[in-house]
């Protein structure tokens, strides 16, 4: 397909993979961790309540997977599009 | 050996180390010098990136900050995930873009991207203020841990810090500070480390400090969970719970936005993004950093709420098992006496902790103080010093009517307030007697609240000074390069020869060194509040204008530098009304209290209107004036695209 080889169409994946990723950046720091910590409070992550344990610790721990995934997308994406180094 | 001989040795190895470093990876050229000549491996760049982010703030402060906060420690999650939650986006919208860019500062691809020389210079003068500021911070550190640690002055630790500063950061450039900070990662990490697991052993029987925070206290056998007997014993005393929801909702997340965007927009952090081969490292390297960041981040709330639990059963040993009023409070005569409790008078010295008998019963009680008792001390020992004060001959009379007043309304405040089930009066109470706990001090008296044994207590003086200079060397690089490659060659010389950019670079990062130190020497006294400012500036300035020159081929040079100086003086203008002009105290034109903030935004979290003011005029301006020429729009599609990177041009 032509357009597969197109760096607007290589943009235009790149652009979605960016948004939902930061869809799950959001929800896990400033929605799990601070707004909707009320909301959650019966839920607990052993001794600490789901809200609290996602601002302290668990956001973190999604932040990292998150950059992890983004860049094998990303290495999978160039190389779909033949835009690699 | 004692310690202050082990200290000196551990930590004169770490420096021997440093400078073993920097005479192997000398720069000789301005490509080694400013972006280690993009040869640096991405697991590598992510070590020497996180002792380049973490500073003395997150090494020494953060944890006891966390510890302490009077709003208790959910507030200030704000931090952790702030200082986290921004390599997410340096890595997704920034790193991997500029990197492709290929040059070596941040004000040169604002000055290419928005085709102006004005564009660069306001980059240029953004960036100076704010890795000026945060290098303050840095040199302080560098001279309490000293002053601490190795018995020397605290001037004499400055100096002696930059001394170590110069010569592997003038020598080696960003290929001797990036290899340093690789060393100077795992000493910082070990130091951190190793008195959290302790700790954590000894609190919650959990040998990972991240467990144990959501662990159980095993000294009341563990079916408590840690968190919960941290809550009853702090609320008992008067303080607020600990895990307590945020005051101010809207603020925090403000809070955490502004430092997530500001960690973004750091330039001393992005420039870091340069020094590795190609782009999909540039993304891989950003993921490192945040391992290596989440090493420590992740224990800081551990160490942080155990500290607090520690320190509180310390001062009040019924605690442990039961109420903190089933014993009395801990005794003047066990301070000092009992070797295990030496620590408090150690740390009395430093001027961190002060205790007070101000009841005179040989024991310290440590509560919090009810906002009425507190008015009314504070109204008592004005109206005394007013008395004090007078002048001979004066009439003393209505002085000393005004101080007894005061007295009689501290009386009927102790005899109100309420500490375990009785009024404070009836317990002969006059006020919290442990009158100051530094912030500062949870993190550096950590392993002596805890026994560890002397090798630990060097180790962690070792490890803060490696936090301390390795953030101050990546700080002094970015002002250098700023001022010889963006300045001198950028627009005075361009003409100048690879050489003597080279000496101009080594020239800018001695006289930087010199002006920190004498910053470091002479601090403005607000030394805390521009760490805030330089967050604000970054986020209020670089940030949005690096975004919208990658993502958007519309907004132009009108749009970028109506936008960056909107963002500077709104974000300079807002904490200047709270804090003072310039920080001079006494300038500020509003009180500095949650109840006269606007809409309840703290001068803390202020970058983020910043940054959507920067938005949003960049934008209009640029819809109402000429798109950007057709060479720039050339220019930000081949960033789009990892292929061509290559190595770096010189221009």
């Amino acid at each position: 397909m032509a357009d597969r080889t197109s760096s607007s169409a290589y943009w235009a994946a790149n652009v979605r993979v960016i948004l939902i990723s930061l869809a799950v950046w959001f929800f896990c720091s400033f929605g799990l961790g601070i707004i909707l910590r009320p909301a959650l409070k019966g839920i607990m992550v052993g001794g600490a309540d789901l809200g609290f344990w996602f601002a302290q610790n668990g956001s973190i721990y999604v932040f990292l997977v998150l950059i992890g995934v983004y860049a094998w997308k990303m290495n999978k994406l160039d190389k779909e599009f033949g835009v690699e180094e | 050996m004692d310690q202050f001989t082990l200290n000196l040795i551990v930590v004169g190895i770490t420096f021997a180390i440093y400078i073993g470093i920097a005479i192997w990876a000398r720069a000789g050229t301005t490509a080694e010098f400013y972006a280690a000549g993009q040869g640096v491996p991405p697991v590598l760049n992510g070590m020497a990136t996180g002792a380049d982010w973490m500073s003395a703030a997150s090494f020494i402060s953060m944890a006891g900050i966390i510890a302490l906060a009077p709003a208790g420690g959910y507030e200030q999650s704000a931090f952790l995930m702030g200082w986290t939650g921004g390599y997410v986006l340096l890595a997704l919208l920034l790193a991997p873009y500029l990197r492709k860019f290929g040059k070596f500062t941040v004000p040169e691809f604002i000055g290419d991207r928005f085709y102006s020389g004005g564009a660069r210079l306001v980059a240029v003068i953004c960036l100076i203020i704010i890795s000026v500021t945060y290098v303050i911070g840095q040199m302080r550190g560098v001279g309490v841990t000293f002053s601490r640690f190795l018995e020397v002055s605290t001037d004499t630790g400055l100096y002696i810090g930059a001394a170590i500063v110069f010569a592997y950061a003038v020598l080696g450039g960003m290929k001797g500070i990036t290899y340093t900070q690789v060393a100077q990662y795992v000493v910082l990490i070990i130091a951190y480390t190793i008195p959290a697991i302790f700790i954590s052993l000894s609190l919650t029987g959990s040998f990972l400090p991240q467990l144990g925070l959501i662990g159980g206290y095993a000294p009341s056998g563990g079916d408590v969970a840690m968190l919960t007997k941290l809550d009853q014993v702090v609320t008992e005393l008067g303080f607020k719970a600990y895990t307590s929801e945020s005051a101010n909702m809207f603020n925090m997340f403000l809070f955490t936005m502004s430092l997530m965007i500001g960690t973004a927009g750091l330039p001393h952090v992005i420039i870091r993004f340069f020094t590795v081969p190609k782009v999909a490292d540039a993304r891989s390297s950003a993921g490192w950093s945040l391992v290596f960041i989440a090493l420590l981040y992740t224990v800081a709330p551990a160490v942080g709420s155990m500290a607090r639990l520690n320190l509180t059963t310390t001062f009040w040993p019924g605690a442990v098992t039961g109420s903190a009023f089933s014993a009395p409070a801990l005794s003047i005569a066990d301070i000092e006496s009992k070797p295990e409790l030496s620590w408090i008078n150690t740390w009395k010295t430093t001027g961190l902790l002060a205790y007070e008998d101000k009841n005179g019963d040989g024991l310290i009680q440590y509560f919090n103080e009810p906002a009425a008792l507190v008015a009314a001390n504070k109204a008592l020992a004005d109206a005394t010093k007013a008395l004090t004060d007078a002048a001979e001959g004066a009439d003393k009379a209505p002085l000393e009517a005004a101080v007894a007043t005061a007295t009689t309304a501290v009386d009927a405040a102790l005899a109100e307030a309420q500490l375990g089930g009785q009024s404070m009066a009836a317990q002969g109470l006059r006020g919290n007697e442990l009158t100051k706990i530094d912030n500062d001090m949870m993190v550096l008296a950590n392993p002596e609240i805890a026994a560890l044994p002397a090798w630990v207590v060097a180790l962690v003086a070792a490890g803060a000074l490696a936090a301390a200079l390795s953030t101050a060397a990546g700080l002094l690089l970015a002002i250098s390069s700023a001022i010889s490659h963006d300045l001198i060659k950028g627009s005075i010389n361009p003409n100048i020869s690879e050489k003597g950019e080279l000496l101009a670079a080594r020239v800018a990062m001695s006289f930087a060194i010199v002006v920190a130190t004498y910053l470091g020497l002479n601090p403005p006294g607000f030394a805390a509040q521009v760490v805030a400012l330089a967050f604000g500036l970054a986020a209020a300035t670089i940030f949005p204008v690096l975004m919208m020159g990658i993502f958007s081929k519309r907004i132009n040079k009108e749009g970028a530098i109506v936008g960056m100086l909107v963002g500077l003086v709104f974000t300079s203008l807002y904490i200047f009304a709270y804090k003072g002009m310039f920080f001079v105290p006494g300038t500020n034109w509003l009180p500095d209290t949650p109840a006269n903030y606007i809409f309840g935004i703290s001068p803390l979290s202020i970058g983020t209107i910043g940054a959507v003011l920067n938005f949003a005029s960049a934008y209009i301006v640029s819809m109402a004036t000429k798109a950007p020429p057709a060479h720039v729009v050339e220019l930000i599609e081949s960033i789009r695209v990892p292929k061509g990177a290559g190595a770096a041009t010189a221009h």
